[in-house]
């Protein structure tokens, strides 16, 4: 399909077709806008709100939004970014998010995301949540301490045909990802390493078994490249 | 015109395990470049038992009992600028692993009930020992703090980006491949 007509990203043309989201436009030209919940290969949640955006005067989400000709869109503005940090200062303080113990460190989107944003302290005062830990299953561990709920884990399911991550529960403490099983184990459910699920997750909550460090830190993904450059080119988590 | 006084440093370590000062020494020869700009005040590097008045101070670690409570608020009244250096300053890193366990527990499981101990062994209780807190709290928590400066530890090359800014007078910021969190 031709692009039908663009619209300016920070000032700079941006071609779309007609369907598309401002943030999908942007990431097949190759520019980046933050975002933490949304991907390429699923329908956006609009939840996470780094990619909010500001279009004509007015705040919206890059990712729910259509692109439409002529808009003028600001995106790594001074004051977006600083609005950035402060939701990822949310997160980094809401779940418990120890860098130097996970396993998805440096291939990590909520980390590398405020790498790229300059987030050097938390800010808030952390929450410490006690979460739990499911390493039932023979081929993959949940470490739910690092859930953002971005509910990409339920979309990927879902497509898979198996339903085995669900959202449920209420409010900040309450939201979680629910296991759909009788137990609430992984180990009892159909899920496999083989599964779109299982390789979905932007953070270190679904993390395969026997892999976590046969690439050591400092020469990950996103410790070769920011995630504004790694992520434009093509290269998806 | 007269040399430009010196910047009075002073570090410490609370609930850290000294590897973030041992990456300041991981400065390597640039340590001859930072003594020609700053004085260092306490620091286990002078050995110096309390802090006097300075113009920065460095806190490597979180604060996990009372003693660290009186360091950082030692440090805070007599540091114009303080700064959180490495994770466990910023989010508790390690100790902070005990947050959702109840300290008795943890207390009783260590000294009482774990294989391999003497018999009688107890929960220590002497009054040198300080109070330990419930939970361990990044430095924020507690008292002001001007500046963060992440990593576990920070590099070599990280510290001195962002001394060589502070002491410029610049707001210090890392870029790609300095700024990390592991």
């Amino acid at each position: 399909m031709a692009n039908d007509d663009t619209f300016l990203l920070d000032g700079v043309a941006v071609p779309f077709n007609t369907g598309q989201t401002i943030l999908q436009a942007a990431h097949a030209a190759g520019r980046y806008i933050p975002h933490l919940c949304w991907h390429p290969d699923y329908k956006p949640h609009g939840s996470c709100k780094l990619c909010t955006v500001k279009i004509d005067g007015r705040l919206a989400s890059a990712c729910t939004t259509p692109a439409t000709p002529g808009l003028r869109v600001e995106n790594r503005t001074p004051e977006l970014d600083e609005q950035r940090r402060t939701l990822l200062q949310m997160l980094f303080v809401e779940g418990n998010h120890f860098c130097p113990s996970c396993e998805k460190s440096g291939q990590c989107l909520l980390q590398a995301t405020a790498y790229e944003l300059g987030m050097m302290g938390p800010h808030f005062d952390h929450f410490y949540p006690n979460r739990p830990v499911d390493a039932s299953h023979p081929d993959v561990l949940l470490d739910f301490n690092r859930c953002i709920l971005c509910s990409l884990c339920e979309q990927a399911s879902a497509r898979d045909g198996k339903f085995v991550f669900v959202m449920g529960g209420r409010g900040m403490r309450g939201r979680k990802v629910i296991i759909n099983s009788a137990t609430g184990r992984l180990a009892d459910t159909d899920f496999s390493l083989t599964d779109h699920a299982a390789s979905i997750c932007p953070v270190g909550v679904i993390l395969k078994k026997r892999v976590g460090f046969i690439v050591p830190y400092g020469q990950r993904k996103y410790d070769r490249a920011p995630v504004s450059v790694a992520d434009t080119q093509g290269d998806e988590p | 015109m007269s040399e430009p006084r010196k910047l009075r440093v002073a570090t410490t370590s609370l609930a850290g395990c000294f590897g973030c000062h041992m990456s300041l020494l991981d400065i390597d020869e640039r340590l001859f470049t930072l003594i020609e700009l700053v004085d260092f005040d306490r620091t286990p590097l002078t050995d110096i038992k309390r802090c006097g008045p300075c113009d920065l101070g460095l806190i490597e670690g979180g604060v996990c009992n009372a003693e660290n409570v009186h360091v950082l608020r030692e440090f805070r009244r007599q540091c114009k600028t303080l700064v959180a250096v490495g994770a466990c300053a910023i989010n508790g890193g390690l100790p902070a692993q005990r947050n959702h366990l109840d300290l008795r527990d943890i207390l009783e499981a260590v000294y009482e009930t774990e294989g391999g101990l003497a018999r009688g062994a107890h929960i220590p209780n002497d009054p040198e020992l300080p109070l330990p807190l419930d939970r361990v709290h990044p430095i924020h928590e507690v008292v002001k703090v001007d500046y963060f400066l992440p990593g576990c530890p920070p590099s070599g090359d990280a510290i001195w980006k962002f001394l060589t800014d502070l002491i410029a007078g610049r707001t210090p910021t890392l870029g790609h491949g300095l700024l990390h969190y592991d």
